[in-house]
């Protein structure tokens, strides 16, 4: 298992070569992000201050990944509106996205360009809403600030739910006996389980952002502009008299410009205590919210998911074997390489390599502390990496398998290593919307689905077509 | 028609006698949620199939993040055109500029991949710090004596029409500087044919078979050499003829090499595109050639579409796709196999494309420019259609309204071009619009 010395890392910093350039990135730009959790939020129609070109190439992007329609507004910058200002754009738009959509919120994040030239979007939004004070039902507005050179699509993701949250939230009202769920950047599969977990422990939960109908939805009747589901305004506002916050995922936008999260705003404006744990990705990981959702919740962990667990331990041993020490490249955003980093380390898989395109510094600590002695000492942890980085370092470690989603395909190609696909995007294969790797029931598939590559791999390679593995 | 935006009245018109001209060439509106892209986008998917190119992409991570490999265009060779480089601008660079990381970055990519020359394409915020791209460029071109040339894109700077446009410009810069190639006196240049699937290996043969040397393609499977020697081809022949008709008359000035315009897209179109050529050189064998080449071609391809036409016979079909002279082939096609268009819109027409796209539509057939999700959805509840040929933003709308779709945008994967790419239209059409699964969706 010797890794080449000559790129390890040293102080926890980025391993590899440094590069004036990127190639290959294995991140996308914070407005991206911001468009994912707004499509969280119900009747809302996203807008970007910026060129119409942003607007477009995110939503044929994220179509790609949801095969759902993903409707986002521009204010579509044109060379006038970078000298003089966006704000004549910014209320034409404003006033055709409540022409064509009747939404309930339009919720805008900001571009480069926008925020290069010093656009107020909030003053914009001031300025509107004073313009247009008599009429009534005039949408919620929501500004959250992503340029794209700072931070990735994932603080960009979180920005919008701090953004969301911080401009909807009270304190008018008795305290509810509610707690709010901040899921992260999962799939819309993983969100609806999340869902059931809570509703099973008996609990109020406003979980946000939900996106798991209006970006997985139904086959429709008629066509609708704005599709059902989301987390309701009213429950966003509700967030300010929970008994406390649930944060999934360690890091968010800690690496970002603004490095508060929705649930650390609550707690400090609004007195919410604020949990923050990993993504339930294994067992270890999922005890741990169980555990929480049990004391929360007060009532004891449902015989279903005992069940479950049971299931999912029997499967690990079931196949335990064909993991042993198989060596294991995870990237993709840093929570979610942290969550499935702890899973293959608790099924005998050694991750050796963990990269994310995110920067926030602190990946390599949380590995360490969230794997406990489960951590690989020879661990190369890349952090603002990009696809180029993680295939020069691949190519002297010779790993087993890559966990990711599907932009690293073309390495797993080129050096004949099988891909698990999970998390985003997932542009090559059918069915991102429904990946699953939460709690026992996502592991358990997760699990299959690692060992069966493995498997599939180890018979492709066979000289013998064993029908027994 | 409930809902549609008031300033975009003239870009919507259905097709009667006393109808009026569609209006195109407008820019987008503010919150119209159109299908359009930016400048940045015309420019990057016209040059990105030159393989033998850096395509490097000035700014912030997204503008290179979603264009990485992009289109299906295939080469031959060398695929440095399918890595994304971007000099992933920082909050440092857009407050004390760019152009040291620019220049950093060309350095090193070039040693790196020793590519033939080097695009460097501005984004948007590009411009607005500052940074003097061009100069860049020729200092880094001078000492590593390739061309280096500035792709001045910034997205905002208009449409992607105009990107088109800035693209053609970059590509004028290569042409006419090596004359090393062989030329046959029987030599074309092909232009606007980006090797989607493979298409221009399709074309090729035909014109291999007709004796005619295809002495560049701009850009599909494109090589900086070939460009450099296009100056020397006796006639430019132009597809999609938006992206590329700028470059074609400034070579028509400059060289004095006249061009055709033709689609491929179509049995019609083809044939028509080979008889042009043919008839150009005035040469009897090769119009000899090309006429028995279509002969042959068609005697396999008729009887195989045969069937297809008949399970597809009065079926509708929506267009709504990036030019004009591919929604014309479109129409025309589409006849060929027994449908009719119902819906013809383009992402890029002008008003003189769309007067040729009315023309050859059905009366009741809606023409649109510049179109969006709702009015999209609401031409297909409309008119009953059966299938829709678009993009991936266009095909979510048709899955929803529980229709058809074929992809014909830069993505696909699958040859349309061609006779050969005729039955493959032919049978994609076909799986799509007969598949049973259709049944289990209700319509209102």
């Amino acid at each position: 298992m010797g890794t080449n010395t000559t790129n390890r890392i040293t102080g926890g910093v980025a391993a590899g070569k440094s590069y004036s350039s990127s190639c290959n990135a294995c991140k996308q730009c914070a407005p991206l992000g911001a468009c994912v959790a707004f499509k969280g939020i119900e009747g809302v129609l996203p807008m970007l201050h910026g060129s119409q070109g942003c607007a477009t190439y995110i939503r044929r992007y994220l179509i790609s990944h949801f095969r759902e329609p993903v409707d986002i507004a521009s204010s579509n910058f044109s060379e006038e509106t970078t000298i003089f200002g966006g704000n004549k754009n910014f209320n034409a738009g404003i006033d055709n996205i409540i022409s064509q959509y009747h939404p309930k919120v339009i919720a805008i994040a900001s571009t480069c360009l926008s925020e290069t030239i010093g656009e107020d979007v909030q003053r914009l939004i001031n300025e509107y809403k004073s313009i247009h004070s008599d009429e009534k039902n005039l949408p919620e507005m929501i500004y959250a600030s992503t340029p794209s050179y700072a931070g990735t699509h994932y603080e960009g993701f979180h920005q919008a739910v701090f953004a969301t949250v911080k401009a909807l939230a009270g304190a008018q009202g008795e305290p509810g006996r509610h707690i709010n769920l901040f899921a992260n950047f999962i799939s819309p599969e993983d969100i609806r389980h999340l869902k059931e977990i809570s509703s099973d422990f008996g609990l109020d939960t406003v979980i946000f952002p939900d996106y798991s109908d209006t970006l997985d939805g139904t086959s429709w009747e008629k066509y609708r502009r704005i599709p059902d589901g989301g987390t309701k305004p009213e429950d966003i506002r509700r967030t300010g008299l929970a008994l406390m916050s649930l944060e999934l995922g360690y890091i968010l936008n800690s690496g970002g410009k603004n490095r508060v999260s929705a649930g650390e705003f609550l707690e400090e404006h609004f007195d919410v205590i604020n949990r923050r744990i990993g993504l339930p990705v294994g067992i270890n990981e999922t005890d741990r919210f169980f555990n929480l959702l049990s004391d929360i919740s007060k009532n004891p962990i449902p015989e279903k998911y005992r069940k479950q667990r049971g299931r999912l331990v029997d499967l690990y041993i079931d196949g335990h074997k064909y993991v042993a020490n198989k060596q294991a490249v995870i990237y993709g955003e840093e929570d979610m390489v942290v969550a499935l980093a702890a899973f293959a380390a608790e099924i005998g898989l050694i991750p050796v390599l963990c990269a994310s395109g995110g920067e926030s510094g602190k990946l390599k600590n949380t590995l360490k502390s969230v794997l406990g002695d489960l951590y690989y000492e020879d661990m190369v942890v890349g952090q603002g990496f990009s696809f180029e980085q993680m295939e020069e370092i691949m190519q002297s470690l010779h790993p087993d398998l890559m966990i990711g989603n599907s932009k690293g395909y073309y390495i797993a190609r080129k050096m004949n290593i099988p891909l698990v696909r999970t998390g985003f995007p997932i542009h090559d294969r059918l069915g991102a919307q429904h990946s699953r790797c939460l709690g026992y029931e996502g592991s358990l598939i997760l699990f299959e689905e690692i060992v069966n590559t493995l498997l599939e791999d180890k018979q492709r390679q066979s000289s013998v077509g064993y029908k027994y593995m | 028609m409930a809902n549609f935006l008031k300033e975009r009245e003239g870009q919507i018109v259905t097709k009667s006698k006393n109808s009026k001209d569609l209006i195109g060439g407008r820019p987008s509106i503010a919150g119209s949620v159109s299908q359009r892209a930016c400048v940045f986008c015309g420019s990057r998917v016209v040059l990105y199939p030159i393989a033998d190119a850096l395509h490097l992409v000035h700014g912030p991570i997204g503008c290179a993040s979603y264009t990485w490999d992009i289109r299906g265009a295939m080469s031959s060779g060398p695929e440095l055109h399918r890595s994304s480089f971007s000099t992933d601008l920082r909050e440092k660079h857009v407050i004390f500029g760019g152009e040291k990381q620019l220049y950093n970055a060309l350095n090193e990519l070039i040693d790196k991949h020793q590519p033939k020359a080097a695009f460097v394409y501005s984004t948007c915020i590009v411009g607005v710090i500052g940074d003097d791209v061009q100069s860049v460029c020729n200092r880094v071109a001078k000492e590593k004596n390739i061309p280096v040339i500035p792709v001045q894109s910034e997205g905002f700077q208009g449409s992607k029409k105009d990107g088109y446009k800035i693209a053609c410009d970059a590509l004028a810069t290569l042409i006419g500087t090596d004359n090393s190639k062989e030329v046959s006196p029987f030599s074309i240049n092909i232009l606007g044919d980006f090797n989607l699937a493979g298409e221009l290996w399709i074309l090729t043969e035909y014109y291999k078979r007709m004796g005619i040397q295809i002495l560049a393609s701009i850009t599909g499977d494109g090589r900086v050499k070939d460009i450099q020697n296009t100056h020397r081809a006796a006639l430019n022949v132009v597809q999609c003829s938006g992206s590329m008709i700028h470059l074609a008359k400034q070579m028509k000035e400059q060289y004095g090499i006249p061009f055709i315009k033709v689609s491929y897209f179509g049995i019609e179109d083809m044939s028509d595109a080979l008889y042009e050529v043919a008839k150009f050189f005035g040469d009897e064998a090769v119009q000899e050639k090309a006429r028995d080449l279509v002969k042959e071609e068609l005697t396999n391809l008729l009887p195989a579409l045969e069937p297809y036409r008949r399970a597809l016979q009065g079926k509708k079909a929506a267009i709504y796709v990036g030019g004009a002279f591919k929604a014309i082939s479109l129409v025309k096609a589409l006849r060929l196999i027994g449908m009719r268009t119902v819906i013809a819109g383009t992402q890029t027409g002008n008003d003189e494309d769309y007067k040729l796209l009315k023309a050859i539509c059905d009366d009741g057939c809606i023409l649109v420019d510049d179109s969006n999700p709702v009015e999209l959805s609401e031409f297909v509840q409309q008119t009953g259609a059966d299938l829709f040929i678009g993009g991936v933003k266009e095909r979510p709308i048709a899955y929803k309204m529980g229709i058809g779709f074929c992809d014909h945008n830069h993505e696909r994967k699958l040859a349309l071009a061609g006779y050969e790419g005729m039955l493959n239209f032919a049978k994609e059409v076909h799986d799509t619009v007969t598949s049973p699964v259709w049944r289990f969706v209700k319509r209102k």
